[in-house]
């Protein structure tokens, strides 16, 4: 039985790609498949590095739709699989990640966000936010965590597997190019000795006994003859999905509650805004902060509150309002003002969120 | 009294009749495979993948694990999991196009790869499903929705040569062959070589399968034959192209 790769707790100083392989491997994950692209390929390189001393396994394919498709079949024999990319790649990866959504696939993908679209930089951007929540030609059933700091990498790289397998949703950990290359601090963990139990994983094809004879075949399909039954299908996955969503949907908020502008951001940019909002409510602004965890879904009756309360929401992006779309969407109806910071492909500082908040309070 | 052929063991009944056009090959490419499981005793074993294009009416065809994946590509689907789980036979079963166009880069790595799983080809040149488009195995000459004057080589190329170039891109291990629904008993025992391939761990197996298209051939029975067993044949050897072995070395 090869060792756990943390035994206990253990402070590093490591890149977020390190940080994704060492949290995949800490949450048992059996199988990487995996196409290089900049910026994630070091979570490729850090994962093939550890194969042979905790028994784990790696498929270098020949694209992002192979890897994509590899990763479902892994699932399907019942492995914690999982991949990465970024950018171009994740363009490609919608199609099997299309087919994981409509076979209720646990397929893990880590997206480290590179400028777009197309090529454009390997470096950064949120511009994979309207991909990665809504990308293929179904209604976007799938998670979506945003992570903002390399403990985050960690801690939801762990929990992407478990949400996968206890919900059955294809899910994806939302990183950027900055926190896959920067080197930062973080408390690395076995997930038992946090009482964190790994949902158990089951095979979807290839299970013992004789089928037709002992158990019914599976007979797993993406396809459907006639209207009515997609239709029922997708009842039911709805259905399902609106169940799980606000038991999924995570946030982090403060001084939301008597605040007359709320900033709203996620990712690495929500670091600026917490140092904004700060900044600010000590030069006597009434500001709030706000930032959706999960993206997919967005956790909708919270931001409809701070919506309900504020005057005056300020959405910081490095995009050209990817996020903005998502929340008008959730809080339809509400009048409150929607007031922007877009730098697509670009980082944000706090000092540009404390100067964009002074211009709008004058 | 009229005595019904026997069907293989591992078909699902409940899924019979299948939903093949009339005429239509697939139902003797996947008797053959049928066999070749029944006779190999793999039936809980096999993990069967099938393609978009009419190969996706084999979802439900057999009593094995089955799952219908997208146009060309079942093979890294296929490949998933066996390299998830070894104990499994992979078979990825697909089309021309799922396999030489749209697949394409899917195939060529899977075999360059020398992934231990078993490749069926259905090669019926052209699109059957999406109303008879040309394919990649389109013969010279022929007539399809988008070829209607005939396949134009100086335009859209020669048909894909799928097996030649298999066995040219695999090492030692892979097995490869060409076989028609016009011999159902030799296609069967070259269906039954490439799982056994892939059982004993050599390598990648091939198997392309000619099969005849009326629905969109626009034959009656008799010419529906004439084309797959002389037409086809003028272009596409029908036999094994590589079995397990050492490479011939020069000048051996």
């Amino acid at each position: 039985m090869p060792e756990k790769p943390i035994q206990g707790e253990k402070r590093v100083f490591m890149t977020g790609n390190e940080v994704v392989a060492w949290a995949a491997a800490a949450a048992e994950a059996d199988i990487m498949y995996g196409y290089p692209i900049t910026p994630q390929n070091e979570i490729m390189h850090y994962w093939t590095r550890m194969l042979p001393k905790y028994g784990r396994r790696f498929l270098q394919t020949e694209d992002e739709l192979s890897a994509g498709f590899t990763t479902a079949g892994g699932v399907l024999a019942g492995r914690r699989a999982f991949t990465a990319t970024a950018g171009p790649g994740n363009t490609l990866m919608q199609e099997p990640l299309s087919m994981a959504e409509a076979m209720r696939l646990p397929v893990v993908v880590i997206v480290q966000q590179r400028g777009g679209p197309s090529t454009a930089t390997v470096i950064y951007s949120q511009q994979e936010v309207t991909l990665t929540t809504l990308g293929g030609n179904g209604e976007g059933l799938r998670v979506v965590y945003s992570t903002a700091t390399h403990q985050e990498l960690f801690d939801y790289t762990i929990k992407s597997f478990n949400t996968a397998w206890k919900y059955r949703f294809p899910t994806f950990v939302l990183g950027d190019g900055y926190q896959a290359k920067m080197r930062e601090s973080l408390t690395m963990y076995d997930p038992a000795s946090r009482g964190i139990t790994m949902v158990p994983t089951e095979p979807y094809v290839g299970m013992a006994g004789m089928p037709g004879v002992d158990r019914e075949p599976t007979h797993l399909r993406n396809t459907y003859n006639v209207e009515e039954e997609l239709f029922e299908v997708l009842e039911n996955y709805l259905a399902d999905y609106a169940k799980a969503a606000p038991e999924i949907a995570e946030y982090d908020a403060f001084d939301t509650d008597d605040a007359e502008l709320v900033v709203i951001s996620h990712g690495v940019v929500s670091r600026a805004c917490k140092a904004a909002v700060k900044e600010l409510r000590e030069e006597g602004y009434k500001v709030g902060y706000f930032r959706p965890i999960t993206l997919r879904p967005l956790p909708a009756d919270q931001l409809r509150d701070v919506a309900g309360k504020a005057k005056q929401l300020l959405v910081v992006e490095s995009a050209n309002g990817q996020l903005d779309r998502l929340i008008k969407e959730v809080i339809y109806g509400n009048t409150t003002e929607m007031l922007s910071l877009f730098k697509p492909g670009v980082g944000i500082t706090t000092e540009e969120v404390v100067a964009r908040v002074k211009e709008i309070k004058g | 009294m009229s005595v019904q052929p026997a069907m293989p063991k591992c078909w699902r009944v409940e899924s019979k009749p299948h939903k093949f056009c009339p005429g239509c090959g697939h139902g003797l490419v996947l008797k053959a495979l049928g066999q070749a499981i029944d006779e190999l005793g793999i039936q809980d074993k096999v993990v069967f993948g099938c393609d978009i294009g009419c190969s996706l009416l084999s979802w439900d065809f057999f009593n094995v694990d089955t799952v219908q994946t997208h146009h060309g590509r079942t093979t890294p689907v296929i490949t998933g999991i066996k390299r998830a789980n070894s104990e499994v036979t992979g078979i990825a079963y697909m089309g021309d196009g799922g396999g030489y166009a749209i697949g394409a880069q899917h195939l060529v790595s899977a075999a360059t790869r020398n992934e231990r799983i078993t490749a069926i080809l259905v090669n019926n040149t052209q699109y059957g499903m999406t109303g008879g488009q040309m394919a990649p195995t389109t013969l010279p000459g022929q007539k399809t929705e988008t070829s209607p004057y005939g396949r134009d080589v100086n335009t859209a190329g020669y048909p894909t040569q799928g097996p030649e170039m298999v066995a040219a891109i695999t090492q030692e291990g892979a097995y490869v062959a060409r076989g028609t629904v016009a011999n159902v008993k030799q296609l069967k025992g070259f269906i039954k070589k490439a799982l056994e391939n892939q059982m004993a761990g050599n390598g990648f197996s091939f198997v392309e399968v000619l099969s005849t298209c009326p629905t969109n051939w626009r034959t009656n029975a008799e010419d529906t034959w004439k084309f797959v067993e002389q037409e086809m044949t003028k272009y596409f050897k029908v036999g094994e192209i590589k079995v397990p072995g050492p490479r011939e070395k020069e000048g051996q």
